[in-house]
């Protein structure tokens, strides 16, 4: 267990990473010119309320624990902003790449 | 009390980077993060190994946050700025600890760390060094924080706020979502305790809502303002944020952070504790 509640410093996820039975929900923020670091990364719920956050790492990679469900992942950057949703079942990997503009 | 005497904008904060007296703090857990870049002129404090006791778990004692203070060159009279990434979550458990201290000067950067790179403002990676001075901490103001026995004696009768998420409220998570949820201790929440989580006092850009869409969203949560409040989260400082906002931006009198929260209460023996939606 994390001391402390603080998102971590983010690292990009592998296709093969495993899991550990949980369902992780990871990707990359791009912006108009490729990977975008930095920006500010929101998981929200199906009700739309915020559940998480943490910071991209500077290649734009990010991720989240979560559970099965459906969820937004809301990206904002000093450039703009963007989102994208998935639905998540199965403990495993999902992938959400995430367009700012 | 206004928003005016206790928030600073990033407009302020950037006009008065090189005001004499006025000390810019950056707060984090992650404190890569400062060394990545901070704000021009701007100490760090290491919320793990600099405000927690190295052993027991509890705060560094009066001494501690003298010496700690004196060698971040603060001193008494300074106005404290504090910032930090988590939209302030760290920053505003230190406020929270300035206060416990008796520093009154001390004010937070709305939208913290977020807000300042949002708006595109500048960061340096350049470290200040300021002169040590000789600070004099009070005794804690005990006002402000609550121990577990008078947690377990609010149960139906003062206001328990828990701020964490809703799925950490429920107990289908056992910590926030950007964390592996690995976990120990039991899961649920404080029987009476309202789920207001942290974020819905919080605007997308880290700063606060404003005192009267705060007033509306307790109201709505069903929190009678008249009594006395205790906030916790998991281990205090998501609730150091709503402390925050219910006393020095609301101007509630009698609310306390339960800096033990749910890793001490969630561990408890024979406590009664309630799962699911309220």
């Amino acid at each position: 267990m994390s001391d402390g509640c603080g998102a971590p410093a983010q690292t990009a996820t592998p296709a093969d990473t495993d899991t550990q039975g949980q369902v992780v929900l990871a990707g990359k923020v791009t912006g108009n010119d490729g990977p975008l670091g930095g920006a500010y990364v929101r998981l929200l719920n199906d009700d739309g309320d915020f559940v998480g956050e943490v910071q991209a790492s500077a290649d734009g990679d990010f991720r989240f624990y979560a559970a099965s469900g459906e969820w937004t992942v809301r990206a904002l950057h000093a450039s703009g902003s963007g989102e994208a949703s998935v639905r998540t079942g199965e403990p495993g990997l999902y992938e959400v790449p995430v367009t700012v503009n | 009390m206004s928003r005016e005497d206790v928030l600073v904008t990033t407009a302020w904060a950037e006009e008065n980077l090189s005001t004499p007296g006025v000390v810019f703090v950056e707060v984090d857990e992650d404190t890569t993060a400062y060394d990545g870049g901070h704000i021009p002129g701007a100490v760090r404090i290491d919320w793990k190994n600099e405000l927690q006791d190295p052993v027991r778990r509890d705060f560094v004692d009066k001494a501690g946050f003298e010496k700690l203070l004196s060698e971040k060159g603060i001193s008494n009279d300074d106005l404290v700025i504090l910032y930090g990434g988590n939209n302030n979550w760290f920053a505003a458990y230190a406020y929270w600890y300035f206060k416990l201290y008796g520093h009154d000067s001390v004010k937070l950067l709305d939208g913290g760390r977020k807000k300042w790179e949002l708006d595109g403002r500048e960061l340096t990676t350049e470290v200040p060094t300021r002169e040590k001075t000789n600070y004099v901490a009070s005794e804690q103001d005990l006002s402000i924080r609550a121990f577990r026995d008078e947690v377990v004696d609010a149960i139906n009768t003062k206001n328990l706020i828990d701020v964490r998420s809703p799925d950490e409220f429920t107990g289908k998570l056992n910590a926030p979502a950007h964390l592996p949820q690995e976990s120990a201790q039991r899961s649920g929440h404080i029987p009476s305790a309202a789920n207001v989580p942290w974020a819905k006092t919080a605007n997308e850009d880290g700063t606060f809502k404003t005192a009267e869409e705060l007033a509306e969203l307790y109201a709505e949560a069903g929190i009678d303002t008249s009594k006395p409040t205790i906030a916790y989260c998991r281990i205090g400082e998501r609730s150091s944020h709503t402390w925050f906002a219910l006393r020095e931006l609301m101007g509630l009198q009698d609310v306390k952070n339960y800096d033990g929260s749910w890793t001490e209460y969630g561990s408890l023996v024979g406590v009664p504790i309630e799962l699911g939606e309220k």
